[in-house]
């Protein structure tokens, strides 16, 4: 029976929302089946999650209706959601660090009768979470388990997973999607939001592609692939083939012995880590969010203490160096945190004003002067085709590539021997990705050692010469690009051991 | 210094301790919820000047409780509409409550000297007497025990009865357990389909009204009910220092008040043979201790101890 002959069990119908003047969703219409993934794709800003809120009660829609089961509901809050059986999984964790994982799968209910019990759907879907384990003790994979409990035991039939995989390892990844299929065979309906092509391919059984708040279409997953799903969701064809320059890599630059850094409460963040970085080549650093990449990055560039090893820079030591010193002995550091603007830049500031940041010490005299700033500014927007409204704007106003492309364009301007870049394409669409690594290879190939912490295993795999793996602040293992696979880097993510051990590095 | 003085003493600490208990719980309750309310000091106010009106006018001790309750509950009002409504900025709405409630009390009861004949106002006899420290039979009679735990006035009686009672409601209740994810995490809570803003009100305005029997008690039994400027003086906040004290624990809060109370008392109690310095190094005690405990409370603290993560943030669903 082919799917579309089924009644729908959602429909949405000419859905629109404006924030301000910004339309996030325009006359978008859409229907789920019942037992089947859907996967909505779609550039980062083009109205997926805008969408799936207004069908968990958190937005209202400006215009059209929302059809459960063929009759026109009004969901005004994530009550009413839940009551008609329509669970959303967010991407950022809505969870109560304090509490249990029951108290939190508890919330909000009304007794007994109204759900299933947590602990009976633990062990009919053969989960491996402990219910009395307080969240700020679980691993992600643990918190998004207990996000799917949360839906589940509110007896879901529609559930809603919004970027579910963005902080998973890929074994993680497999788990969930098992998951998925268990619960599709179960009869549900599920729709996941993703940018990912690869994922959409594997879990979904068709995907409708949004780009610019607008529904492109809507195609069976059996009839698409890579290239006609980028098209559509960007507009325009692009060149998914990240390339790696080819240099060859000069003498060692960066060289950390046994470097163990401790964190605010004494817990070890790095453990005896050791590696080292030659010119002109680009050293990715992969691991679980939380591995110890923060603490690399910051004890590199002197803002975190080191407990004991040392870091030299072309054979000088520069651990124990205020951040000042080793910036001007030429270490870059372009870190970009989850929430993108908590670091490096200031998000009141226009763009010539976050330059100076780093070069006002170099001025002499009382008052700043601006005109080299505001000429590096032009320049840089220049380069890297920045979109701004003007030079006065503050960085805040900016969408989050062009932050992004302000801050490593900084660092980049001040022609440093290592860069260190985390996350550089965090939450970017493909286009604005492309052009950060094509920043990349272009400093690799001017001699500049390049360590750039990744989350995306594909773009570590393309991009890098060697790959190192950081496992809980153990380092374990440094993989040659060409020994290196998707599955030994997760195995090694999660700290396992391989039998081959030597032979990567 | 003899025992009997001890125990004076210690009675004398427990008396200037409830109100402090019930600023302190009414906080608690309020930031649990998630919001900071700094008006502690104005609700007060507004519950002590209410209840004096209504003790003054109605001559009924009952109407007088009512009265500061309900005046507390009205300056919450007000507060929770501006932010959980209006979503203002709550350490403003909480700041300029107090200078709200501060300048009404004190507008009021001026007043009502001025107008009077003796240039005093003070509250009938029988009123008083309905709220003075009252014997539970033989209970009572036990040596020192008696004296300090079975001898007391039904605002002290209550206070402790509200402390007990909000503890099972927030630790042990399915409610409780909603208003903590309220104060921890407003969009998990609301996810999870409980009404963030109902609850946010009903738990201010109640909040309030326990600020509010503060007043009432310092009006009618600390001042027996006679009207003085600047009658809080101050303790509303300590009351907000309070509840970091205890670690937003209304059984600690019981502990925590009778330490502060104990405080306040020590100027009066401490024989001069002892310690001999002048008295406003005394009444500075209070503050100094809180600010000390600030410090401190800053430094330890396990995750659950710790101010409710989402305390003083106001939520909006829509935001972006």
């Amino acid at each position: 029976m082919q799917i579309e002959d089924r009644p729908a069990v959602i429909e949405l119908k000419n859905l629109s929302k404006s924030f301000g003047r910004v339309k996030a969703n325009d006359d978008i219409s859409l229907k789920l089946y019942s037992s089947e993934i859907l996967a909505l794709l779609g550039e980062n800003g083009s109205g997926k999650t805008t969408l799936m809120n207004m069908l968990s009660g958190i937005y209202q829609p400006d215009s059209g209706s929302i059809l459960l089961n063929g009759e026109t509901v009004k969901i005004n809050s994530p009550k009413d959601a839940i009551k008609l059986g329509i669970g959303m999984i967010h991407q950022h964790f809505k969870l109560v660090d304090v509490f249990t994982a029951e108290e939190n799968i508890k919330l909000g209910s009304r007794g007994k009768g109204e759900s299933i019990s947590a602990r009976s759907l633990v062990q009919s879907l053969n989960l491996n979470i402990d219910l009395d384990k307080k969240i700020y003790d679980m691993s992600v994979s643990e918190k998004q388990t207990v996000e799917v409990l949360k839906v589940l035991t509110r007896k879901a039939d529609i559930l809603v997973l919004d970027e579910p995989t963005a902080v998973l390892t890929p074994q993680e990844i497999d788990t969930l999607f098992n998951t998925l299929r268990e619960m599709k065979k179960a009869g549900k309906s599920i729709i996941i939001i993703t940018h990912k092509l690869e994922e959409v391919l594997a879990i979904s059984d068709r995907v409708a592609v949004l780009h610019k708040g607008r529904l492109v279409d809507t195609v069976n997953t059996k009839e698409a692939d890579r290239f006609s799903l980028t098209e559509m969701m960007v507009g325009r064809q692009v060149d998914l083939d990240i390339k790696r320059a080819k240099t060859i890599p000069g003498d060692v630059v960066l060289s950390v012995e046994g470097l163990t850094v401790h964190g605010n409460e004494g817990n070890v963040e790095l453990d005896k880590i050791s590696f080292s970085l030659r010119a002109g080549e680009i050293l990715g650093v992969a691991g679980i969010a939380g591995s110890g990449q923060k603490a690399l990055c910051e004890s590199i560039a002197g803002l975190q203490p080191v407990t004991s090893g040392s870091i030299s820079l072309s054979g000088q030591r520069i651990d124990g160096l205020s951040p000042r010193q080793i910036i001007e002995l030429g270490i870059s550091m372009a870190f970009i945190p989850e929430d993108r603007l908590g670091m490096g830049l200031i998000s009141s500031m226009n763009i010539p004003d976050n330059l100076l940041l780093k070069t006002y010490r170099d001025q002499k005299g009382l008052l700043l002067k601006r005109t080299q700033a505001r000429k590096e500014a032009e320049e840089l927007v220049e380069q890297l085709s920045i979109v701004t409204p003007g030079l006065k704007t503050p960085v805040s106003k900016l969408s989050g590539g062009n932050v992004q492309k302000v801050l490593l364009g900084r660092e980049i301007n001040l022609s440093p021997k290592v860069l260190i870049t985390a996350y550089p394409v965090r939450g970017l669409d493909i286009g604005a990705s492309m052009t950060i690594y094509d920043m990349l290879n272009e400093q690799k190939e001017k001699g500049v050692s390049v360590l750039f912490v990744g989350e995306d295993l594909d773009v570590l795999l393309a991009l890098c010469d060697r790959i190192m793996v950081l496992s809980s602040g153990k380092l374990s293992a440094i993989v040659e690009n060409r020994f290196a696979t998707k599955a030994l880097l997760g195995m090694k993510m999660v700290g396992m051991t391989t039998d081959k051990e030597d032979e990567y590095v | 210094m003899d025992f009997n003085h001890i125990i004076l003493f210690l009675y004398a600490a427990i008396l200037a301790g409830v109100p402090l208990l019930y600023g302190t719980l009414g906080e608690i309750i309020i930031e649990k919820s998630g919001n900071l309310n700094l008006g502690v000091e104005g609700m007060m106010y507004l519950g002590a000047i209410s209840s004096f009106l209504a003790a003054y006018t109605f001559e009924s001790a009952f109407l007088a409780i009512i009265a500061g309750f309900l005046a507390g509950v009205l300056g919450a009002l007000i507060y929770a509409f501006l932010t959980v409504s209006l979503k203002a900025n709550q350490n403003v709405t909480g700041l300029t409550l107090t200078v709200f409630g501060t300048g009404v009390a004190n507008f009021i009861g001026e007043r009502l000297k001025m107008t009077s004949e003796a240039g005093t106002v003070i509250v009938s006899d029988s009123v008083i007497r309905s709220l003075l420290p009252m014997k539970l039979g033989a209970l009572s009679d036990i040596p020192v025990i008696g004296k300090l735990v079975f001898n007391h006035s039904i605002l002290t009686y209550l206070s402790i009865l509200f402390a007990i009672l909000m503890s099972l409601y927030l630790n042990r209740s399915r409610i409780g357990l909603n208003l903590r994810a309220i104060g921890e995490n407003p969009s998990a809570a609301d996810a999870m389909g409980i009404d963030v803003n109902r609850y946010k009100y009903l738990h201010i305005l109640f909040g309030g009204g326990l600020c509010g029997l503060g007043g009432v008690y310092i009006a009618l039994v600390t001042c027996v009910g006679n009207w003085q400027p600047n009658i809080i003086g101050g303790q509303g906040w300590i009351a907000v220092a309070l509840v970091i004290f205890a670690s937003w624990k209304p059984l600690r809060a019981v502990f925590g008040s009778l330490i502060f109370g104990a405080l306040s008392m020590l100027r009066l109690y401490m024989p001069k043979s002892i310690i001999d310095i002048p008295a406003s190094i005394f009444n500075m005690l209070p503050f100094a201790v809180t600010c000390l405990v600030l410090v401190i409370s800053s430094i330890r603290m396990k995750r659950e101890n710790q101010q409710p993560a989402a305390c003083g943030v106001n939520y909006f669903r829509e935001e972006r």
